[in-house]
């Protein structure tokens, strides 16, 4: 296969696609993912060409979608479950937290259920209630998962495959408003799954998001670049386990440090990234890490999401703020 | 069908002995299915040695937890022969999904029963290798396990392992209580749709902890299964016979491709719930006294005896290999070591985590810097 443009949403596709080709062990399940190709359509076709013993539609009840997915997993088969929105993992939530993420530890060692729970994250797509949350915190607090988030086509299509192959139960957040962004694929492309990136080098300030952040990240950064000022952005790709040391690095040639998130910033990632960056890099800090995240309250209705959202404009009022300390 | 209440006598099951030790040659369940044993003298000496052994064992397990040598206990007291007639009906390729209390269970199938001593001791967390001993470890999450042996049983139907005598089955245990959860029901709703090999076998002991019975449920629990789409029965859980008889069947039918079966053992907790549990606050003497009278072991004694199937040595002979055994055991307990400190850290995640090695190496470091200190 060549390098090709893709949407995130079809990098996802063929991704998984790829998956289910190389190991007869990997299966598909959640609501609506067979023949509809799920609401989003990223198992698009699958079930048509993999059959509806790997491409499974399940009953609609989220905690037996990922209860029966470990028994699955114990018999020695991958399951990769999907969520359909995030605001519905909470139904989830006590097999999630309470029995993926133990098993391994529990058994010490003797049993693995090496799943992927992809979750659908993120708003700005006009939604109703329930279908734009940031649910990642609750996950990347509890050991024994793993948790990332992809924001490139590169990354859906090789980052799915990595997980799937994993045997770490890890939950996978997609992007949703993102689907529809393209870029290079390279399948041939290798990288290790737990590791942050730079996506754009620079040398005033670090700016650090994940997800559906990133875009807005990069934006803010070109917007910044027009009035001489050069951001360096990452994307953090792993929430749990964090990847810093390239970020401290980071932080030490620029001094100053804004983290993006779309999820309510109390007790959020962008706390423990603050308080890990203070840790190591404080005689370095030229002002306080600042955080750009969406409100503590519940994610409001559909004409008040901008306002909740960070966009740009608060990316940068952040990185000025950081120069004037 | 009124309601029922803890304690009241159940007409609607299956039973083949009685608690008077009378044996019933055929009984028909509420699945409308026949059901009878044909067992040598030498598998009712068996059957009998087992409830006695693991009445034993978990004597022995209460006292060690009243002298601080276990944390907690859940006993099975009262339940041996919902256990024992459960367990025995498993096939060696069967897997089983046990809560906290089948110790019975794991007995039967073999398995040392040391195993469940370290989670209660707090050395381990349950930690024996499931695929080896095909029983899953005990999960303390009420209902939980019921979803991951209905995955399981997907697994066994995928990888083409049922439909003959040498398929496989699934035999998953939970309380009364855990029927209220919405775990046990989605694991209902899944082994029905996809038509699993499993049977579910849920030991009503008539209490969740304090709670009686009419507080999960206004109709038998048996007859959930109807609305599910398998069949439900219920079975004397006293009855070592009956139990063994319906679990053998229920376990035959899914591994011949037949769906699953909710089974209703219908039994009671003779002690507490576990030993942090008083339930003298929440039952009457009367009712314990009316269990008493239905105990599972005594009446297949009661049959031995009238049948002259086993005399005065054989009886003497079972109690000094349940004392043995329970000695045994406690030698065990009281020497299991504790864990070192830094396997805190082991198994967290198949491929290891940064963060967790770097928290090892600091925690390392503080213990080294103890003096003396050889963790
Ligand atoms: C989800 C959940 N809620 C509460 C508890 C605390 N708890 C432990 S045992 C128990 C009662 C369970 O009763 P039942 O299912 O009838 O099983 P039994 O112990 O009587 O065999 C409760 C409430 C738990 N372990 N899990």
């Amino acid at each position: 296969m060549m390098a090709e443009k893709l949407t995130i949403g079809k990098a996802l596709n063929a991704g998984l696609r790829r998956a289910l080709e190389s190991d007869p062990k990997v299966l598909i399940m959640g609501e609506d993912v067979g023949k509809l190709g799920g609401v989003f359509r990223i198992t698009d076709g699958l079930q048509k060409d993999f059959g509806d013993d790997r491409v499974m539609d399940t009953p609609l009840a989220e905690s037996g979608i990922i209860g029966t997915a470990i028994g699955l997993a114990i018999r020695g088969y991958r399951p990769v479950c999907e969520i359909q929105f995030d605001g519905f993992v909470y139904p989830a939530y006590d097999q999630i937290v309470s029995q993926v993420a133990k098993m391994y530890y529990r058994s010490q060692g003797k049993v693995k259920v090496p799943m992927v729970i992809r979750i659908p994250f993120g708003g700005g797509i006009g939604a109703v209630e329930h279908h734009s949350e940031s649910p990642e915190a609750y996950f990347a607090h509890t050991a024994g998962l793993k948790v990332v988030a992809c924001s490139s086509p590169q990354d859906a299509y090789t980052m799915i495959q990595q997980a799937i192959t994993s045997d770490d139960p890890i939950v996978f957040f997609e992007p949703k408003r993102r689907y529809h962004e393209k870029g290079e694929v390279d399948p041939d492309l290798t990288y290790p799954l737990h590791a942050s990136r730079r996506v754009r080098p620079g040398t005033d300030a670090t700016v650090l998001a994940y997800g559906p952040m990133v875009r807005t990240a990069l934006d803010a950064a070109t917007a910044a670049a027009e009035d001489g000022r050069e951001l360096e952005v990452f994307d953090l790709r792993t929430l749990s386990p964090l990847d810093l040391a390239p970020i401290y690095e980071s932080v030490r040639r620029t001094g100053r440090c804004v983290m993006v998130h779309e999820a309510p910033s109390n007790v959020g990632l962008g706390a423990e990234i603050a308080a890990r960056i203070t840790e190591e890099c404080f005689y370095s800090l030229e002002a306080p890490v600042l955080r750009v995240t969406g409100y503590d309250t519940p994610y409001p209705a559909a004409r008040l999401e901008e306002e909740f959202l960070p966009d740009l404009d608060r990316v940068l009022d952040a990185v000025d703020r950081t120069f004037r300390w | 069908m009124a309601k029922q209440a803890a304690g009241e006598p159940a007409p609607d099951f299956v039973q083949l002995l009685t608690p008077d030790g009378e044996r019933i040659e055929r009984a028909t369940g509420a699945d409308g299915v026949e059901y009878s044993v044909d067992f040598t003298d030498e598998e009712y000496r068996g059957l009998y040695r087992d409830l006695v052994v693991i009445r034993k064992l978990d004597a022995e397990a209460t006292a060690l937890q009243r002298q601080g040598e276990l944390g907690i206990w859940a006993s099975l007291l009262g339940q041996e022969a919902a256990q024992v007639g459960s367990g025995r009906a498993l096939r060696t390729q069967d897997m089983a999904f046990p809560t906290y209390r089948e110790h019975g269970v794991l007995y039967c199938r073999g398995i040392d029963p040391i195993l469940p001593l370290s989670l209660f001791r707090g050395v381990d967390q349950g930690a024996w290798d499931p695929n080896e001993v095909r029983v899953n470890m005990y999960t303390i999450v009420i209902g939980a396990q019921t979803l991951h042996a209905t995955g399981y049983a997907m697994g066994i139907t995928k990888d083409g392992k049922v439909g003959g005598d040498d398929g496989e089955a699934v035999l998953c245990y939970f309380g009364d209580g855990a029927t209220s959860q919405g775990d046990v029901n989605e694991a209902f709703i899944w082994a029905s749709v996809f038509h699993s090999p499993i049977v579910f076998f849920c030991q009503n002991n008539q209490y969740a902890i304090s709670e009686p019975i009419e507080k999960q449920t206004r109709i038998p629990l048996y007859r959930r299964a109807d609305g599910f789409g398998f069949p439900g029965l219920r079975v004397d859980g006293n009855d070592v016979l009956a139990t063994y008889a319906v679990t053998r069947t229920a376990l035959d039918n899914a591994r011949h491709g037949q769906g699953p079966t909710l089974i209703e053992a219908y039994t009671y907790r003779m002690g507490a719930h576990t030993t942090t549990d008083d339930p003298t606050r929440y039952r009457i003497a009367s009712e314990v006294e009316a269990w008493q009278a239905k105990d599972p072991i005594a009446r297949v004694r009661a049959f031995v005896e009238k049948q002259q199937i086993a005399d005065a040595a054989f009886f003497d002979e079972v109690d000094e290999q349940a004392k043995r055994e329970a000695l045994h055991l406690r030698e065990r307990v009281l020497a299991m070591p504790d864990p070192q400190p830094l396997t805190l850290f082991d198994n967290v995640y198949p491929h290891g985590s940064p963060e967790i090695d770097a928290q090892r190496e600091r925690f390392a470091e503080y213990l080294d810097s103890f003096e003396g200190s050889a963790h």
